[in-house]
């Protein structure tokens, strides 16, 4: 036990599983950026749609209520091969971590899209009726009513999509992304390089954790700057 | 007697769920005097919300007219219609203050909505806070306020614009008895020194009685009677305003009000 630890805290070990996480960190941070901007746009978007929304579009919202749930009822993993064509056209490489960046984002945008919907939707409607009272323009109300209410929930949801994002990526390893999955299944599965495993799962518990602590940290920090707790 | 200020003609307002339809105000008119404090009192579900909720169009009427000033007010065009709420107030039962703004913030966003430079809404909130008595607690969060507070911030908040009037929708009704009065005196206080014409909704009598000069109670839909708020007292018509007279608590007080003292 005591050697088997020592080899997975071994440098020739650590030696592939740096570089891997590296790339997982790279990935899960640029397809995380483009997943928020979106997801974003997109679950105000059905919020504001919907029929009880701002701006009720009720043929609109059920056709692009469609598309985010028809890309939400996939299996991750199809969605990744199906994206990947149009990922690798986009970035313009067609290997590596980069090449998937964009087919992980797709699979995380309708998530996080719905993350963002039920956020909003949390916030009372009584709030939303003050601020129409008032004259607020839709703009206004979304923008410096709702956001803001909605912010604690919004960063403990961004802290479930920035955890799904990694656990995805390890997905688009087995294609050949690289990261932490890859070295799982070609180490770890492939060559029965259980130290390697074990170390991959070492970096992945302590990277969600420390995520998940993050989030958690933050949005507690702003309930009680408001005295909500 | 001049034109009221507020004129609702054969209000009636229909919601439909699915298939079913539900004539929640079947047929309303009333008028409202410039300066009025009025009354609406009716049981749960008789439409009181609702029919508050027609005059700052969150609810759109499904037929007949409501006249403000010489506004028809369902004729008004989106853009026209949130200018025009800016002139009409609104306080609530559960306040509705905006938690992730300090209660400068809430009392600011009016404010910004109607476009005003940053000095002057500093200068606003600041006489405001002054007004409704919570000028210490500008950069509390509502999270920190009691009730009393709360609501004393939603009429702040209401009257940043100058509005030509208020509503008050239950806006006592989740105080404790004191609360409720001190809010109540802060409603008389602001109507007489800004002429403010105030609507409040309200399912009890003693608010009414110490509030309002003007009255109409409301019974499933329609206005079971209107008048002022001595006379209905001295001499109620309506069953329903019978039944609110006859379990009111404090009886002593009601025939002290009617015998003598104006309201």
């Amino acid at each position: 036990m005591k050697e088997f630890l020592a080899q997975v805290f071994s440098v020739e070990v650590w030696e592939y599983v740096l570089p891997a996480t590296w790339q997982t960190i790279y990935m899960t941070a640029i397809s995380t950026t483009i997943t928020i901007t979106f997801g974003l746009l997109f679950g105000v978007l059905l919020y504001v749609t919907d029929k009880d929304g701002l701006h009720p579009m009720a043929i609109f919202n059920k056709v692009f209520g469609a598309i985010i749930n028809s890309v939400l009822s996939l299996p991750s993993m199809i969605v990744v091969i199906i994206f990947l064509p149009l990922s690798k056209f986009i970035v313009g490489v067609s290997y590596g971590p980069k090449a998937f960046i964009v087919s992980l984002a797709i699979v995380c945008i309708p998530i996080f899209s719905r993350l963002v919907e039920n956020s909003i939707l949390e916030v009372s409607k009584g709030k939303v009726e003050a601020a129409k009272a008032m004259g607020a323009p839709n703009w206004d109300i979304i923008l410096k009513i709702m956001l803001p209410e909605s912010l604690p929930t919004l960063i403990r949801n961004f802290v479930v999509l920035t955890i799904t994002l990694v656990s995805i990526t390890a997905i688009a390893g087995s294609f050949g992304a690289g990261g932490l999955g890859e070295l799982a299944v070609r180490f770890g599965y492939n060559r029965y390089r259980t130290d390697i495993l074990v170390a991959v799962i070492i970096v992945l518990l302590a990277g969600v954790e420390v995520l998940q602590l993050f989030g958690a940290f933050i949005s507690k920090k702003i309930l009680k700057k408001r005295h909500l707790v | 007697m001049a034109a009221p200020f507020i004129e609702i003609k054969n209000v009636s307002k229909i919601f439909k769920n699915q298939d079913k339809e539900f004539k929640v105000l079947k047929g309303i008119n009333l008028e409202i005097q410039k300066g009025d404090i009025f009354g609406i009192i009716g049981f749960s579900g008789a439409g009181k919300s609702t029919l508050i909720r027609c005059i700052n169009r969150l609810e759109t009427v499904s037929s007949g007219t409501i006249r403000i000033g010489n506004y028809e007010i369902d004729k008004l065009s989106k853009k026209e219609m949130n200018l025009y709420r800016q002139k009409i107030g609104i306080i609530f039962q559960h306040f509705n203050l905006f938690d992730s703004k300090t209660v400068f913030g809430n009392v600011a966003f009016p404010l910004e909505v109607a476009g005003k430079s940053k000095q002057e809404i500093e200068k606003r909130v600041a006489e405001i806070l002054d007004l409704v008595n919570i000028s210490d607690k500008k950069d509390f969060y509502p999270g920190q306020l009691s009730g009393g507070q709360k609501q004393r911030v939603g009429i702040a908040r209401a009257l940043a614009n100058n509005p030509d009037i208020l509503l008050s929708d239950e806006a006592t009704s989740a105080l404790d008895p004191v609360t409720s009065l001190s809010v109540l005196d802060i409603l008389k206080d602001i109507n007489k020194k800004l002429r403010l014409t105030i609507i409040l909704i309200t399912h009890s009598l003693d608010v009414i009685k110490y509030t309002c000069n003007n009255m109409a109670v409301l019974e499933n839909g329609l206005i079971a009677e209107k008048g002022s708020v001595r006379e209905i007292f001295a001499n109620p018509s309506s069953e329903t305003t019978k039944v609110f007279i006859k379990n009111n608590s404090d009886l002593a007080k009601v025939d002290y009000l009617v015998g003598g003292e104006g309201i």
